[in-house]
């Protein structure tokens, strides 16, 4: 597995930077330290059918930190959902690939957010929903370590581990930033896996940058009588140092300096890209 | 429609019309579920929660995540009511109404109890008299304010069946007005015109039906007659009806449970001035400010809401120099 989620994270990267240098701005930090994880949710763990979007049966995704969804458009076009060219319509007039996923504009997309707290809440209640009909279908939905300041990010938690909703898997980014600088200057979060196990969600930490160790963390909540829920360690602009450098990358507008830093970028993921296929022939 | 008017008292509260719909509506649809943030017992739902724990879903003091969370319920085919007091089942949580449900096309009936003066001893903290203008502003949320437990009964079991956003607000032990008999059906976006004068016309809401059908009788006694409107669609907004009804009337008044800025009176105003009306219009309704405590008569008579209220507004229209 690990070879082709390597793979697929690079391609979901590049295309995230590709689309974002066309556009010229964007939610960059925040988009780059969940690429690895869209890459096993949509690579290998998420039962879904890119062909029929609305199929019944499918697990759903919530992308509860809505800002994020230029990786989450890349991996739905780099899927099949939509064609790749759509990519380069973000946030253009009349576009249907608006800064935040909204469902009844973007193939594949379940929930519309983008308003912090309401993905997680929507999450719950459709867990909750497959419960109830006794269905198999799994939810996976992720949540920003910044959206936690939002108490409705707890409420929902909170219902989660008391429904027992054990088809919900929660991942908390922690790339230890929002808008206006680090969580812990801002609002301290403190320790978020404590916090999550202290709602009574069966609490993990994972390395975000590790396809195995996101998988492995995913397939460990599985086994729970209850929602699981992995704390992503990441890196806000994860995987290009630059980026992650930049402090206050979480909209970034790409100028002078920062648009041959991305350019130079997409042309080391273009070539890692190739040297992966080459290995993998 | 199939209205008749009836004459038999039979003091029905509505959250006892609320237990008995819902109670149906469940072993009937089996996708119905009904959520709650800590009012089941204050809503008499106790037993009907006792008996589907499946479908019915106290969601404890978290009214946000309630809203968000039904509005994922419906996107997986569920057909979820929730409930809260009025103040918390709109203005608490107002962009998650507005996000996790209209926005993004989702489908959830909200029952808002104790509007406006039925806030009682739970006083000023309690008191919405914003709830129908916060939903009729967003886009496709249909607002329903019923008049009688007949007509709460029919929207409920036909909002149960139609796909979309609604918002519902009734007071919970009311004894009612009985409007309407049994059996009587109505349309979504269309009013109900109650008796036909040729002087005044008064559109009137919920409770203040009754209000405005008594002011009826007072201002007959004035040799005026008075046309009365049930106008419980505050939207869709039945503008057909409200142009058709003014022309030729000296004076038109609204009477709602609510602040009159944004509800039903503002409603009706823009139809009245895109329309070039001549005639006087007065909004009886709770004058911009907030509630208090008190039992709903004081509370009504201090809001200035009694039928009085209604008479002084027409003979004041009726004596103005224009």
């Amino acid at each position: 597995m690990t070879q082709n989620l390597k793979l697929f994270s690079a391609e979901i990267r590049l295309a995230t930077c590709k689309m974002l240098l066309h556009r010229g701005f964007g939610h960059l930090g925040g988009s780059l330290s969940i690429v690895e994880t869209l890459s096993v949710l949509f690579g290998e763990v998420m039962n879904v059918r890119p062909t029929e979007p609305s199929w019944r049966d499918r697990d759903f995704f919530v992308l509860s930190k809505g800002h994020a969804a230029p990786a989450y458009y890349s991996t739905l076009a780099l899927k099949g959902y939509f064609p790749m060219e759509m990519l380069d319509t973000l946030n253009d007039n009349g576009t249907n690939l608006p800064s935040h996923p909204d469902r009844l504009k973007v193939p594949g997309v379940d929930t519309t957010t983008g308003s912090l707290g309401q993905g997680i809440s929507m999450a719950v209640g459709i867990a909750k929903s497959f419960k109830i009909s006794k269905k198999d279908n799994r939810v996976f939905c992720i949540v920003g370590d910044g959206e936690c300041n939002e108490g409705q990010v707890w409420e929902a938690f909170q219902f989660a581990a008391h429904s027992k909703l054990n088809n919900l898997i929660i991942f908390i980014d922690e790339n230890l930033k929002q808008l206006d600088g680090f969580t812990t200057e801002i609002l301290n979060p403190f320790d978020l896996k404590e916090k999550a196990a202290a709602f009574g969600l069966y609490a993990v930490r994972a390395d975000g940058s590790n396809e195995k160790e996101i998988l492995d963390a995913i397939n460990e909540c599985k086994e729970k009588d209850t929602t699981g829920c992995i704390i992503l360690s990441t890196v806000k602009g994860q995987g290009i140092k630059y980026f992650e450098d930049m402090m206050s990358n979480h909209h970034v507008k790409l100028i002078g300096e920062s648009i041959n830093e991305m350019t130079k970028a997409i042309e080391e993921l273009e070539a890692k890209i190739e040297l992966m296929k080459g290995k993998s022939q | 429609m199939n209205i008749v008017r009836t004459i038999e008292q039979r003091n029905i509260e509505m959250s006892k019309v609320y237990q008995d719909t819902m109670l149906e509506l469940l072993e009937t649809n089996g996708e119905v579920v009904i959520c709650d943030a800590d009012l089941v017992g204050a809503i008499g739902m106790t037993s009907v929660y006792n008996k589907h724990k499946d479908r019915c879903i106290n969601m404890g003091i978290c009214e946000a995540n309630m809203m968000s969370a039904a509005a994922g319920m419906s996107l997986t085919g569920k057909i979820p009511f929730v409930h809260s007091l009025a103040p918390f089942a709109v203005r608490r949580l107002f962009d998650q109404l507005y996000l996790s449900g209209a926005y993004q096309k989702a489908n959830v009936r909200v029952f808002g109890s104790d509007p406006g003066f039925w806030a009682s001893y739970n006083g000023g903290t309690h008191t919405s008299v914003e709830d129908l203008a916060l939903t009729r502003v967003i886009p496709n949320v249909t607002v329903l304010a019923p008049a009688d437990a007949v007509q709460f009964q029919w929207i409920l079991r036909e909002i149960a069946g139609k796909y979309g956003m609604f918002y519902v607000r009734a007071a919970r032990h009311r004894k009612l007005l009985d409007l309407y008999a049994p059996g009587s059906t109505f349309e979504i976006g269309k009013g109900v015109v109650l008796c036909e004068g040729k002087d005044v016309v008064i559109f009137a809401i919920g409770e203040m039906i009754k209000e405005a059908l008594d002011a009826k009788e007072i201002l007959e006694k004035s040799s005026l007659s008075v046309t009365v409107v049930d106008m419980f669609t505050i939207k869709p907004l039945d503008k057909e009806l409200v142009r058709k009804v003014i022309q030729g009337k000296k004076v038109v008044v609204t009477a709602e449970n609510h602040s009159i800025i944004g509800g039903l009176g503002s409603a009706v105003a823009e139809v009245m001035a895109e329309n070039g009306s001549p005639a006087l219009l007065s909004r009886v309704g709770i004058q911009d400010h907030f509630g208090e405590v008190g039992t709903p008569e004081y509370l009504q008579a201090k809001f200035k809401l009694k039928a009085v209220d209604i008479v002084n507004a027409v003979i004041a229209q009726m004596e103005r120099k224009v």
